[in-house]
């Protein structure tokens, strides 16, 4: 089987895995990563969204073969020192999960959007930059909330 | 997914010889749409020839005179804000930061889509309103003779697209109606201009992809103003219907997409 290596969260790592291995698969079934979710698996509904090379990515739509050296980080990354991430403060602050399911890719898309777009993020921006990530239990208001506010701290 | 062979390479040369050894192979490019078409099992390529590690050589955006030259590798993301197609042809890049949603843009690419053809995709309309030319590393080859109808294209076996050139129009401006699901056109309409020449295409509604819109061309090369389109609207024949809408409702969205994007390329 052929080799692949890469930089997960500082880490490196490498594995034999088969050519049809999904990223996301690799994260979750090599390297035990499972905070990334599968949720449609046709991306669509966003639980699945990592950075790769600093770019929000679908994880479930890239093979782990193509990102030889690439540098990818998950949401098992954020935190650092034990010490919440400021978008992922933001979302338990505002109340913007329930059962979480999409939380992980709802994160990593927030994070990605104040990377691109700044710390002052209005609602109709939020609302649209979100729209690659579903969520089936919040009705997103909490969630616009919550980015706004993380979006906010992070410049902090 | 069925089991292919994985071949990463560097070159478009070393690309299109190894499609030539491999009947079945297809190239991958973005992913976007062949990497969810194999996950259904609705193709079985017997190898994959990555094009990613191809990106140095095979993506980039460049003003050449009044032609913008954009790589077959440049990502979505990376057309939509591109200062230099923002600048030229601000209806491209704003095409491009409509497709997908934002994960999709950063990996996607104007190559794979346009060599999809997909009856829904956004670029093809672009390229036909613009008068584009198409280059493989065979040959150039005209947008009005490259789509050739669902999914297909004048591309033979081997052949790989290296790069889309734009002339800048007068005025352009594309408008969309997406699926709220999936974000592909249901109806999409590219209006170009440039001379007297005016064109006018759809994306999203016809039964064999890409096409024309004679009538709407013909009444906007008179004038270029939204007044001309006035009585004038899309037939339904040849056009799709499915669950998300009938082929007379595609034919009403053309019109209104249409003279939105008349509007729009007058700064309206």
């Amino acid at each position: 089987m052929p080799k692949v290596s890469m930089t997960v969260n500082g880490k490196e790592v490498s594995g034999n895995i088969d050519s049809r291995t999904l990223l996301v698969q690799f994260l979750r079934d090599t390297l035990r990563l499972t905070g990334t979710h599968v949720g449609c698996d046709t991306s669509q509904c966003g639980c699945c969204v990592v950075h790769v090379d600093g770019k929000a990515l679908k994880s479930c739509t890239v093979l782990a073969l193509t990102l030889e050296g690439a540098n990818v980080m998950t949401i098992e990354g954020l935190a650092t020192d034990g010490k919440l991430h400021p978008m992922q403060e933001a979302f338990r602050e505002n109340h913007a999960l329930q059962c979480g399911f999409c939380t992980p890719g709802m994160i990593m898309t927030s994070v990605d959007i104040v990377n691109r777009k700044g710390n002052k993020l209005d609602e109709q921006t939020i609302r649209h930059e979100l729209e690659g990530n579903l969520c089936r239990c919040t009705g997103y208001h909490n969630i616009v909330k919550a980015v706004a506010a993380g979006a906010e701290a992070m410049g902090k | 997914m069925y089991q292919f062979t994985y071949h990463r390479v560097d070159s478009a040369r070393k690309a299109s010889n190894l499609a030539e050894k491999n009947e079945d192979a297809k190239f991958l490019a973005g992913g976007m749409t062949l990497l969810p078409t194999m996950k259904q099992r609705l193709a079985s390529p017997s190898a994959l020839i990555d094009l990613n590690s191809a990106s140095e050589k095979l993506a980039g955006i460049e003003v050449k005179g009044r032609n913008i030259h954009i790589g077959a590798m440049t990502r979505h993301y990376d057309v939509a804000n591109s200062k230099d197609v923002q600048e030229a042809i601000p209806a491209l890049a704003d095409l491009a930061g409509m497709i997908g949603d934002p994960a999709v843009r950063h990996r996607g690419t104007i190559g794979g889509s346009v060599a999809n053809n997909d009856p829904a995709a956004d670029y093809p309309s672009a390229l036909l309103a613009l008068n584009a030319t198409i280059h493989t590393n065979k040959r150039k080859i005209t947008a009005d003779e490259f789509f050739t109808g669902l999914f297909e294209t004048a591309l033979e076996p081997g052949e790989l697209i290296t790069k889309i050139v734009f002339p800048v129009p007068s005025k352009a401006a594309y408008m969309k109606f997406p699926n709220p699901a999936s974000r592909y056109a249901m109806v999409g309409v590219f209006v170009a201009k440039k001379g007297k020449d005016v064109r006018v295409t759809v994306t999203g509604a016809g039964s064999s992809g890409v096409f024309r819109a004679g009538k709407f061309e013909a009444a906007l090369t008179a004038k270029f103003h939204v007044k001309s389109l006035e009585g004038i609207s899309a037939t339904a024949e040849g056009l799709n219907s499915d669950i998300h809408a009938d082929a007379a409702y595609r034919a009403h969205l053309i019109g209104v997409m249409a003279r939105r994007a008349v509007n729009k390329a007058n700064g309206k």
